[in-house]
């Protein structure tokens, strides 16, 4: 997978939070590339470590609550050793990101055009007047219908909708080569949603910028992703491109997954459901597949002591040898307990 | 903005005539009468009687009270039965002691809360928060007279860097306006100083939690993420919206000084508002102790007022449009 056009290369990432003076990794030996012009989506469901892998990538960590080791070579700079003046380079000028919660992630004191060419004020040697076409720009870029209104107003006076194309226009301002977008659609509604994945759609096209969308929505996954990380429990358990992923998922989680979301053609049948929860940082194993008690009529023999990758084809790779003998108990050919 | 402002003083007008009722009836409904303690003890009943009779203490309390509203119109507040001079006057030579160290205790206090407060939440846990934390609880534990007594012995007769009475020297009385300026500026520093010492402990304990939220609120990320340095943040998004509930406090806090400065004026026995309130009270003074309630009420009112048009200058999400 190492070709010239990854420019963001993590290399074995943890990332451990201090809880009651104590580090837990939250998550654990990652392994990624993105590229130019791909949208990498990370999937996984609540408290499988999305968020904390791309803020991690952002650098947002409190280093007195966190032990991050590994490597995260952005073009050439291994962003973990930078301090926070050094990261202030990259942050809003090279790596963008868009938040979960449009409705809190402006500030709601200050007008739309002052939030987004202030990333511009750190950024670039731009005068002010360049600044303020530069902001009707973008808003016009994001789809927002009257840009010089909207800039005047204060975030409480957009909707959800629109204060997410704000954000995306901060995020995009500098035109960074990397955009992270941490669940930009979760509290949309459906056709906003669409409006937004296609906005961000042509964004990259544009700037030829690699998008790492994390969501678990696995609609939107199968939308807009070129590439797919399915991580569950701090790990990367399968990993290919949106093609091998959702035509022949290997992982179990990854085929719960899909089977767990509603199908036109079962309409009629229950929806299938992961038992059991993710477990939380204090209660992570060491060793030992960290889905397998989700799954347990799988014998314990078809895990691995110590998961590893296995390459199934070209760039698609599982987590654990358990795939191989995986299906699910009203199948045929299922291990009953 | 103009309309919030217009709207909400409209409200006031009602509040004021019900406060003018409630201040009436309470000073009426309390025991005892304005003669019997300041009269000769072997004054005959019927002498005291006929006074009561002549300045309408008998008549029903409406006819009382209009009469009151209507001499009210006229700048007529009555005539202090204490010092027999006009309440209008009585007060209008003290409203300016009051209002001077009033307008300095608060500009010491926020002089004093904002820094420390912004310092406290920003090094949360750190060993200044830590010492700024003590502070404020020792000082919230402490009565305000407990303080102004402690103050007073520790600066005014122990070391005896300030002078503990009064609010002007009986030299510099007479001689030039410098003199007088400067030894009234004298005079306040003391009760400004422990006014402003326990005024701030409110403050900075809200602006410190306000900045220890507004440090992990998600356009603070936001902002972090637009790579813009830690000052900055401070500078531009935290120390505004943390000032929210400090500017909403700013009004209100006229009138905790106004009611601090009852403490204060009588412990420093300074010729104020506070401490002709406290004394009129104990003479059953009912035309002084109505006319102060009623300015400190009003004062109250312009207070609230002026917190919610300072919020709808500082907070553009509650302006009406």
């Amino acid at each position: 997978m190492e070709t010239a056009s990854n420019f963001l290369n993590i290399k074995d990432v943890s990332t451990a939070f201090k809880i009651n003076g104590q580090f837990y990794d939250a998550i654990s030996h990652i392994n990624l590339q993105v590229h130019h012009d791909e949208i990498l989506a990370i999937v996984g469901e609540s408290g499988c470590g999305k968020s904390t892998l791309a803020t991690t990538i952002m650098g947002l960590h409190d280093p007195a609550e966190t032990k991050i080791s590994g490597e995260i070579d952005f073009e050439g700079t291994n962003l973990l050793n930078l301090d926070d003046d050094g990261y202030n380079d990259f942050r809003g000028a090279k790596i963008g990101m868009i938040f979960q919660d449009p409705l809190s992630a402006l500030n709601p004191l200050k007008r739309v055009e002052d939030q987004i060419s202030e990333v511009m004020d750190y950024h670039t040697s731009l005068s002010k007047e360049e600044k303020h076409e530069r902001v009707l720009q973008l808003l016009d870029e994001v789809g927002i219908v009257n840009p010089k209104r909207t800039a005047h107003q204060f975030p409480h006076e957009l909707s959800g909708g629109m204060r997410q194309r704000v954000i995306i226009a901060i995020a995009i301002a500098c035109k960074p080569d990397l955009i992270i977008a941490d669940e930009p659609t979760t509290a949309l509604d459906v056709t906003i949603q669409a409006q937004i994945l296609d906005v961000l759609r042509d964004i990259q096209k544009e700037n030829h910028a690699g998008i790492i969308l994390i969501t678990h929505d696995l609609g939107v996954v199968a939308e807009t992703a070129d590439r797919v990380a399915v991580m569950y429990a701090g790990q990367i358990v399968e990993e290919g491109t949106a093609e091998q992923v959702f035509n022949t998922p290997e992982h179990p989680y990854t085929r719960s997954l899909l089977r767990s979301m509603p199908q036109r053609d079962n309409e009629n049948d229950d929806l299938y459901v992961i038992k059991g929860n993710v477990p939380s940082l204090q209660k992570m194993p060491s060793t030992g597949d960290r889905f397998a008690p989700r799954i347990p009529w799988v014998p314990a023999s078809a895990h691995e002591e110590n998961p590893s990758m296995h390459e199934v084809a070209p760039g698609h790779e599982v987590r654990c040898t358990c795939y191989k003998e995986f299906s699910f108990p009203d199948e045929k050919g299922s291990v009953t307990v | 903005m103009w309309k919030t402002i217009l709207r909400r003083f409209l409200i006031m007008i009602p509040e004021v005539i019900i406060l003018s009722i409630l201040v009436f009836l309470l000073a009426k409904a309390m025991p005892g009468d304005p003669f019997t303690g300041s009269i000769n003890p072997k004054a005959d009943p019927q002498q005291i009687h006929h006074l009561m009779k002549i300045n309408g203490l008998y008549d029903p309390w409406y006819q009382q009270y209009w009469q009151w509203v209507v001499h009210l119109f006229h700048g007529n507040l009555g005539n202090s039965y204490q010092y027999q001079e006009p309440v209008t006057r009585l007060i209008a030579g003290r409203a300016g002691n009051t209002l001077w160290l009033a307008l300095f205790t608060m500009i010491l206090t926020y002089a004093f809360a904002l820094p420390m407060g912004v310092f406290a939440g920003r090094h949360e846990g750190k060993l200044p928060d830590t010492i700024i934390r003590v502070y404020t609880y020792v000082t919230y534990c402490i009565p305000f007279f407990v303080i102004l007594v402690i103050g007073i012995w520790i600066f005014g007769y122990v070391f005896g860097w300030f002078p503990t009475t009064g609010s002007i020297s009986a030299e510099a009385s007479g001689s030039g306006w410098l003199q007088t300026i400067g030894s009234r500026f004298y005079h306040i520093l003391l009760p400004g100083i422990l006014g402003a010492l326990f005024g701030t402990v409110n403050i900075v304990q809200y602006l410190r939690s306000e900045v220890i939220d507004a440090k992990g609120s998600d356009y603070v990320r936001t902002a972090r993420s637009k790579g813009v340095p830690s000052k900055d943040i401070y500078r531009h998004h935290i120390f505004r919206n943390s000032l929210l509930p400090i500017a909403a406090f700013a009004g209100y806090s006229i009138t905790g000084l106004l009611n601090g400065s009852i403490f204060t004026e009588t412990v420093f026995s300074y010729p104020g508002m506070g401490l002709l309130f406290v004394n009129s009270i104990s003479y059953r003074d009912y035309t002084v102790i109505t006319a102060l309630v009623l300015i400190y009420g009003i004062l109250n009112l312009i207070g609230t007022l002026l917190s919610d048009i300072i919020l709808s200058i500082v907070d553009p999400r509650i302006r009406i449009e």
